[in-house]
C-alpha cells in the first residue's frame, strides 16, 4: 500500500485507507479527498469532451474535483475529509 | 435549531466571524451560517487545528473565535444558502437536508474567489489557482519536493510562495503580470499601512531566494495528462519553466451570488453599501471582499460596523468610521496596482476552452454578442459552477465589446442543490410572519 504523507495535518500522524480507483491509498487523517487525489495523480473527473480534469479552486467553488464517493456522485472532494474505507471513483 | 433570528450572518471567514459578534454582543439573537467544515473562510482556513496556533495570524483568528464563544450567538458549519423564496427568507442545505431560515436582519460576508484567466493548457490537472493550491496544502497536500511555478496578480502570490516554500516546495519562480512601477507605486503607499508593509516585506524575505519577476505572465502550460512545463513571456521574449504544479490566477472577484439574488445594487465590480455597510435593500448588509478586495483588516471593521449598525447601535458602528474610510482606499489600491494587462486578454487560442463545465471554445464564444447569447446558444456558464469561473473570464475577455457581458448572478439555486430542496414548501419551520 503506498503511503501519501501530509502537509500539515502531519502532526496528528493518524492514517485512514481509503481507495481511488480501485487502487488502496493510506491517507491522512482529516485531509481532503480533493488533496489526495492530487497526491495520487489520479483525475477527480472527466470533462464533457474526455479532458482528464483535476482540482482548480480548492474552496468549493470551481467544481473541477467532483468525483463519485461511497456510491453518490458529483461530490465535491475539496469539501470533504478522508474517512476510513472510503471508496472515491473518477467520474 | 430555532428558525428565526434578529440577525443572520452568511460566511464565518473574519467579516462574519466580526459581525456576528458584533451583533450578538449588542444583545441580538445571532446565528452564523458557512458551507465549510471549519470556520475561518479562506484567510483563516485551517486554523482551527491546534497546531496553527503559533502564527500571528492564528493567534488573531483564535481571539476572535473565543469572543464570539463567550455570546450566545449559533455558528452553523455545513450549511450553504442555496435561495430567497421570500423576503426575510433564506433556503439553506446541508449534505440533501434542507431549512428555511427567517431573519430580521441579514449580513452577507460571503468572501471572494480567485480570477481565473484562459490560456492553453489551463484545464490540465496541475494547474490550479494560487489560493486553490495553498487551500489543498492546507487540506493535507504535501508540497515537499515539488516543483511549483506560482503567477497571475495579485499580493496572494508573494504570500503563497512564503507557505509553499515553509512546506518544503521548490518554487520555480513567481510572476507577476504588473508592471514593476505599479508595484513600486503600491509599495511606496503602503508607508500609510505599516502592518501591510511589514507583511509584505516578511513575505519577500521568505521567497529571496525564488526569483519574482514583475511585467511577466504565463502564455501557456503543456504537458501529457498534466502539467509538466510552463511558458512565459515578458512581451518581448518567451522562455519555459518545467514544474509538477503551477500555481496561476489572477487577483480576486468577490462572491456576489447572494447578493445578486436579493437585488442589492451594485456599483463596478462590488456591492454598494453606505457608512452602516447597508445595501439598496433595507436589512441587508454587506460586509468584506463584497464591497471591495481589501484583505483581512477590511473584512473585521467593516463586519463589526455591520454588526452593530445591524443591533441598531449607529454610534458604535460610526466610531469605526475612520479605519473604515482607511481600509477601503487600500482596497482602491490595490485594484489599481494590479489592475489587468489588456496582453492577457489575447492569450486563449480558438481551441482553448473558456467554459470548463461545458468545454466551450474561445472560437464559440467570440461569436456571441453577450454573456445571455452565449449562455442560451452555447451553455457557456450554465454548468455546474454557474459561471462562477467562466463568469469574470468572459467580462474580461469581451467585456469592452459593451454592456452585455457584464455578468449577471445566477438563477437560484445558486450553488447546485437537491431536487427536494428546490420543491420544498413552507415547512413547520415558516410559522412566522418574515420581517423585511
Amino acid at each position: 500500500m503506498k503511503k501519501i504523507r501530509a502537509g500539515r495535518v502531519q502532526s496528528m500522524a493518524e492514517f485512514c485507507s481509503i481507495s481511488v480507483n480501485g487502487k488502496k491509498l493510506q491517507a491522512p487523517y482529516g485531509s481532503s479527498v480533493a488533496a489526495v487525489m492530487v497526491m495520487a495523480q489520479e483525475p477527480c473527473r472527466f470533462s464533457v469532451s474526455g479532458e482528464p480534469r483535476a482540482p482548480l479552486c480548492g474552496m468549493g467553488i470551481c467544481m473541477e474535483c467532483r468525483a463519485t464517493v461511497n456510491g453518490v456522485p458529483h461530490l465535491r472532494t475539496c469539501q470533504l475529509a478522508c474517512a476510513p474505507g472510503m471508496e472515491v471513483v473518477t467520474e | 435549531m430555532t428558525c428565526r433570528y434578529d440577525v443572520l450572518v452568511v460566511g464565518a471567514g473574519p467579516g462574519g466571524i466580526a459581525a456576528a459578534t458584533a451583533a450578538a454582543e449588542a444583545g441580538c439573537h445571532v446565528c452564523l451560517l458557512d458551507g465549510n467544515a471549519a470556520p475561518g473562510g479562506q484567510i483563516w482556513r485551517g486554523f482551527h487545528a491546534e497546531t496553527a496556533g503559533r502564527t500571528p495570524q492564528a493567534k488573531e483568528f483564535l481571539k476572535w473565535t473565543a469572543r464570539l464563544r463567550q455570546t450566545q450567538c449559533e455558528v452553523r458549519q455545513g450549511w450553504q444558502a442555496v435561495d430567497a423564496p421570500r423576503r426575510g427568507t433564506l433556503r439553506l442545505e446541508s449534505s440533501g437536508s434542507c431549512r428555511d431560515v427567517e431573519f430580521g436582519k441579514l449580513i452577507l460576508a460571503t468572501g471572494a474567489r480567485e480570477r481565473f484567466l484562459p490560456f492553453p493548457g489551463w484545464t490540465l490537472p496541475g494547474v490550479m489557482g494560487v489560493g486553490g493550491l495553498q487551500a489543498l496544502v492546507k487540506s493535507g497536500l504535501n508540497p515537499a519536493g515539488k516543483r511549483v511555478v506560482l503567477a497571475g496578480s495579485g499580493p496572494l502570490l508573494l504570500a503563497v510562495g512564503a507557505s509553499l516554500q515553509a512546506a518544503g516546495a521548490e518554487l520555480m519562480g513567481i510572476y507577476e503580470q504588473a508592471s514593476f512601477a505599479s508595484l513600486a507605486g503600491l509599495t511606496a503607499s503602503l508607508f500609510a499601512y505599516p502592518s501591510k508593509l511589514a507583511e509584505g516585506a516578511h513575505y519577500r524575505l521568505k521567497t529571496r531566494r525564488v526569483a519574482y519577476r514583475t511585467h511577466s505572465w504565463v502564455v501557456r502550460a503543456e504537458g501529457r495528462g498534466r502539467v509538466d512545463s510552463v511558458t512565459l513571456t515578458d512581451g518581448h521574449n518567451q522562455w519555459s519553466v518545467d514544474c509538477d504544479w503551477l500555481g496561476c490566477s489572477y487577483h480576486l472577484v468577490p462572491n456576489l451570488e447572494l447578493a445578486l439574488l436579493l437585488n442589492c445594487r451594485t456599483a463596478g465590480a462590488y456591492v454598494e453599501v453606505d457608512r452602516l455597510q447597508q445595501t439598496s435593500v433595507p436589512g441587508v448588509f454587506c460586509v468584506g471582499e463584497l464591497t471591495g478586495i481589501g484583505g483581512l483588516e477590511k473584512a473585521l471593521i467593516e463586519g463589526q460596523i455591520a454588526g452593530w449598525a445591524a443591533a441598531g447601535r449607529t454610534r458604535e458602528a460610526l466610531a469605526l468610521e475612520p479605519h473604515r474610510r482607511r481600509q477601503q482606499s487600500f482596497a482602491h489600491r490595490l485594484d489599481r496596482a494590479f489592475a489587468l494587462r489588456p496582453e492577457l486578454r489575447r492569450l486563449p487560442e480558438a481551441s482553448t476552452l473558456i467554459c470548463r463545465c461545458e468545454d466551450v471554445p474561445y472560437s464559440v464564444l467570440e461569436r456571441c454578442s453577450s454573456w445571455r447569447q452565449a449562455k442560451l446558444h452555447t451553455r457557456c456558464g450554465m454548468g455546474a459552477c454557474q459561471g462562477r469561473v467562466c463568469g469574470p473570464a468572459t467580462e474580461f475577455l469581451f467585456g469592452l465589446r459593451g454592456q452585455g457581458w457584464n455578468c449577471i448572478g445566477p438563477r437560484p439555486p445558486i450553488f447546485p442543490a437537491q431536487v427536494s430542496t428546490l420543491a420544498a414548501p413552507a415547512g413547520a419551520e415558516d410559522r412566522s410572519v418574515p420581517v423585511g
